[in-house]
Order: structure tokens, then C-alpha cells, then sequence
């Protein structure tokens, strides 16, 4: 939740004021969290060329007051400050949310998800089922991504052609990919369904937790402060 | 009694074409016997086909027959009522291990079953790290199972089978996907349970060097269990079984075919170290 809040407030400041409150949030959450910075910094790497790119494009093609020339390219105030806006953004955005994977695993998500989600059961929403299915996805797109390589090189070795031809050829080159994989994923889905029936899954009612979520004092205070800092971004912006 | 009773089990799959008509009916369990008792390391053997998994559906309440009796642990399993009590006594471990993880971390998977059970969080606590050490995953609790090998994944299942505590486990060909290390470890586990942990072990498999380790063996072909008996008994009827598309053990089969050569070897070998010493006893 509160990732989810920050990574909105990011897209929110616009000024040196916003910028500040972000990394000291920040800062304060890593150090929170206690996971090294390091780690969290080769999460980074992924994304620089992306990075240079964007803030290339912005450097150079907003129109506005020229700050210098350099050759054709002409570099604009504009463009600088949504250069350098965009990339910390960017920057916080992936440090945000590498905060939240690094030190939560997906079924303690899915616990929050469902404590949050809770008071929609009124309205018969079928909350643990929602979360549950979450958890199963997440558990599942490694297996896919693992059997999508393994079907694209079975088509290649077949002379299937994925790299040329126009859109539209490459699209329809995909279909012989598509359709394995959605019969394997039924196929997982079924023996999935079986082996948790074997292992009396029914559903939400009646089931325990091993590690139960119980949101102590600290919890409800961090999201206090969570919102507090929302307010706070909103008013700085 | 026994754990498991079951007298002339029968079920039959219907095969329906796109109109609901019924083009075929398989008759996958035709008058099946068994009797397995508590504490038992049972092989149950048949080629693809033979009715093996439909067999050990049952034993799990996952099917239910149409005819026959099947008692399991004291309870009808001919009454679906009593499904969810049944598969508390009987665990099933699944061919393919990456179907039947539902968690992302490996102690949480483990915790599953207890889970569903209502069992109170420090109970499961203490359930996870048990089954986890007696199959020897306990280093492992905190990694994602998608990062372990096919062996350790099985193991992970059987962990979370043996958490909700049942009587007996079934393991539906459960090396089929491995490599031979893999499959080493996963019968080695389940080995170590049956022996240190008392819990009956139903193994399902194809595989005629996995039989050689139960203590009772049956064999099944076209819906009817064909033989029965110890290893020992079984394997030293090579021709019989090989009628029914099964091979032995690689040295019982060379064993059989010494004698037919004309040597005196006694019947029943299985392992390489019999061979040897009968043939040494020979010269």
C-alpha cells in the first residue's frame, strides 16, 4: 500500500521541494527496511540504458528556452529540468518498489492484500480467492516465461520465423507460441486444482495462517505516517 | 483391519463426443483387490494405461468408485461425504512438481496443507520445520522452489504432504519427470519415512528398479490387479510379467536368462550383489 502511495507521489512533485521529501522518504525506508543499499542499487542497472534515453529525448527535443546549442541539437531549460525530474523519478520509482519485493514475499502480499481488501467481503467480493489467484500467478510466470523459451525454440527448430517480416507477419508468428502455452497453462491449472484439493484446499473458510498477519502498533502507525507523507507531497507539488 | 480395504473396485471413464453421446467406456478399475496395512512400503506397478493412477485417485477420494467397497483408515470412501476426512489419513504426492507447489517460498508451500486443515500457527510452525528435516530440506525453507532442482522439488511435496500428518502416503509416479539423482533422493525420502516414521508408503511407478525397494509388490494390467507378492516373488516371474509389458530388473532379467542357459543359479536375484555372489558360488 504504501509503495503504492509513494510511487503515485512521485509522479506528483514537480519542484526541488517535492524532490527532497521523496529522497528523504526514501532514505528513511531503506534504511527501514535494512536491506543493504547495494543490493538495492544493482536493482538499477536494468534500467540505465532506458534512463540515458529517455532523458536524452528530453534533454534535447523540448521546446522552450535555449540554455546552449550543440551543433543541431539545442538543449532547453525546459528540457533540463524534465530531464533531470523524469530520471530521478525513474530512479525512485524502481528503488520504491525494490524496497517492497526485496523484503516481502508474494504470500505475505497476498496476506496484506487480502487484510486490506477485507471490508469488501460485505459486499461479496470474494476477497481470499482474488488474493489467492495472485499468489498462484506469481508463483506461476517464471514456470511460463521458462515454457515459453522452450516452445519458441521447439517452433525455431521446426523453421518457425519469428524475427522477420512486417508487424502483422511477426504478430501471426506468434500464434503457433500463444496456443501451446495457453493449453499448458490449462493443463497446470488442472493438476494445480488437484493437488490442492488433495491437500484439502476449500477455500477461504475455516483455514489458519502460519505466520497470521497481526498489524501491531508500528503498522498502524506507518500507515499514519504513510499518509501523512501523501499529504505532504500533494501540498509541496 | 487394514488401512486400506479395497474389494472389486470398479471405475469407468465415459468418453462423451461433442453432442453428449457416449462413444466409449473405458473401464479403468475392473474388480480391483487390496488390502495394504499400516506401516506397509507397498509397489504398485502396470504399464500407461493399466489403471495405476486411477487406482491411487481413489485412495485419495479425488474419484470416487461406482462399484466395490474401499475402506480407508476406517472411513467409507464410497461415501463422497467422507473425502475431506480421507485425504487427512492419505497424502498424495503428484507426478509433475512444478503443478502441485502452490507457494512461492518453499516453507510456505509446506505450510499449505496444515493450513487448510485450521491447525493453530505455532502447531504448523513446528509441523513445517519437522517434515522439512526429515526430508532433508530443512536449508532450504526460505528459497523459492523454482530455483531448486526437479528432486528437491519432490522432496518439497512429499515435506508438504507429510505437514498435514496423514497415515499413509501416496506417491503417483513420482520420479517420472526426474533424472536419475533426482529420483534417487525422492526415494530415499520416502524410504526414510516409511522406516523411521511408521507412515505407510504407496508407491505408483513404472519403473521396475523403484519396486525392488517395497515389501509387497502388485502388479496391475487392464483395470485388474494380474500379480502379486515380495519383489522377490514377483521379479522371478519373467515371462509373466513381460506379457504384461513390464520388464524386471535389469539382474533379475540377466539372472532368468543365465538359467536358461543352463546355469544353476537359485531364483529370485534382484541386485547386482546376489548375482555375484551366486555366480561365485557356482565356480
Amino acid at each position: 500500500m504504501a509503495t503504492l502511495l509513494y510511487l503515485l507521489s512521485l509522479f506528483l512533485f514537480r519542484n526541488a521541494a517535492g524532490v527532497a521529501a521523496a529522497t528523504l522518504w526514501l532514505f528513511f525506508l531503506v534504511r527501514l527496511s535494512k536491506v543493504p543499499f547495494r543490493y538495492m542499487v544493482r536493482g538499477l542497472r536494468a534500467i540505465v540504458m532506458i534512463l540515458a534515453l529517455t532523458a536524452a529525448f528530453h534533454l534535447f527535443l523540448t521546446p522552450g528556452e535555449t540554455l546552449v546549442v550543440i551543433g543541431k541539437l539545442t538543449v532547453t531549460k525546459e528540457g533540463a529540468q524534465n530531464a533531470f525530474f523524469l530520471s530521478i523519478r525513474l530512479i525512485y520509482l524502481i528503488l520504491g518498489s525494490s524496497v517492497l519485493t526485496l523484503t516481502t514475499t508474494p504470500n505475505q502480499l497476498a496476506d496484506g492484500m487480502e487484510k486490506a481488501l477485507r471490508p469488501l467481503q460485505k459486499l461479496h467480493v470474494p476477497v481470499h480467492e482474488i488474493s489467492m489467484m495472485m499468489s498462484i500467478a506469481l508463483r506461476f510466470i517464471p514456470i511460463l516465461i521458462e515454457e515459453m523459451d522452450k516452445i519458441r525454440k521447439a517452433q525455431l527448430a521446426r523453421g518457425a520465423d519469428f524475427e522477420s517480416g512486417n508487424l502483422w507477419k511477426r504478430v501471426k508468428a506468434m500464434v503457433p507460441l500463444l496456443i501451446p502455452l495457453f493449453v499448458s497453462a490449462f493443463r497446470r491449472a488442472n493438476d494445480l486444482a488437484l493437488a490442492m484439493e488433495a491437500r484439502c484446499y476449500r477455500g477461504g473458510a475455516g483455514r489458519t495462517k502460519m505466520r497470521p498477519l497481526r498489524y501491531r502498533k508500528a503498522d498502524h502507525a506507518a500507515y499514519l505516517v504513510t499518509a501523512a507523507y501523501f499529504a505532504a507531497a500533494i501540498l509541496l507539488r | 483391519m487394514n488401512l486400506i480395504e479395497a474389494g472389486k473396485l470398479a471405475y469407468e471413464y465415459i468418453i462423451r463426443d461433442e453432442e453428449d453421446n457416449v462413444t466409449e467406456i473405458l473401464r479403468a478399475l475392473d474388480g480391483v483387490d487390496l488390502q495394504v496395512g499400516q506401516g506397509d512400503f507397498v509397489a504398485i506397478l502396470g504399464h500407461n494405461g493399466s489403471g495405476k493412477s486411477t487406482l491411487a485417485r481413489h485412495l485419495n477420494a479425488l474419484l470416487t468408485a461406482e462399484e466395490g467397497t474401499l475402506w480407508i483408515d476406517g472411513k467409507d470412501a464410497m461415501d463422497a461425504g467422507n473425502a475431506w476426512d480421507i485425504r487427512k489419513s492419505t497424502g498424495m504426492v503428484f507426478q509433475n512438481p512444478d503443478n502441485q507447489i502452490v507457494a512461492g517460498v518453499v516453507e510456505e508451500d509446506v505450510a499449505f496443507g496444515p493450513e487448510n486443515l485450521g491447525i493453530p500457527p505455532i502447531e504448523i510452525l513446528k509441523r513445517v520445520a519437522k517434515s522439512l528435516h526429515a526430508v532433508g530440506m530443512s536449508e532450504y525453507r526460505r528459497h523459492s522452489p523454482n530455483r531448486l532442482s526437479g528432486g528437491q522439488k519432490q522432496r518439497v511435496a512429499i515435506a508438504g504432504v507429510m505437514a498435514m500428518e496423514p497415515k499413509c502416503i501416496v506417491l503417483d509416479e513420482p520420479t517420472a519427470m526426474l533424472d536419475p539423482s533426482g529420483r534417487k533422493e525422492v526415494l530415499d525420502a520416502a524410504e526414510r519415512l516409511n522406516r523411521e516414521k511408521g507412515v505407510t508408503v504407496i508407491l505408483i511407478t513404472h519403473y521396475m528398479e523403484e519396486a525392488v525397494r517395497a515389501g509387497r509388490v502388485f502388479v496391475m494390467d487392464q483395470g485388474k490387479v494380474v500379480m502379486q507378492g515380495t519383489p522377490r516373488e514377483v521379479f522371478s516371474q519373467v515371462e509373466e510379467l513381460r506379457g504384461y509389458r513390464l520388464d524386471v530388473p535389469p539382474m533379475a532379467r540377466l539372472a532368468h536368462e543365465l538359467r536358461k542357459e543352463g546355469l544353476r543359479l537359485p531364483e529370485g536375484i534382484l541386485t547386482r550383489q546376489e548375482l555375484v555372489e551366486a555366480l561365485c558360488r557356482l565356480s
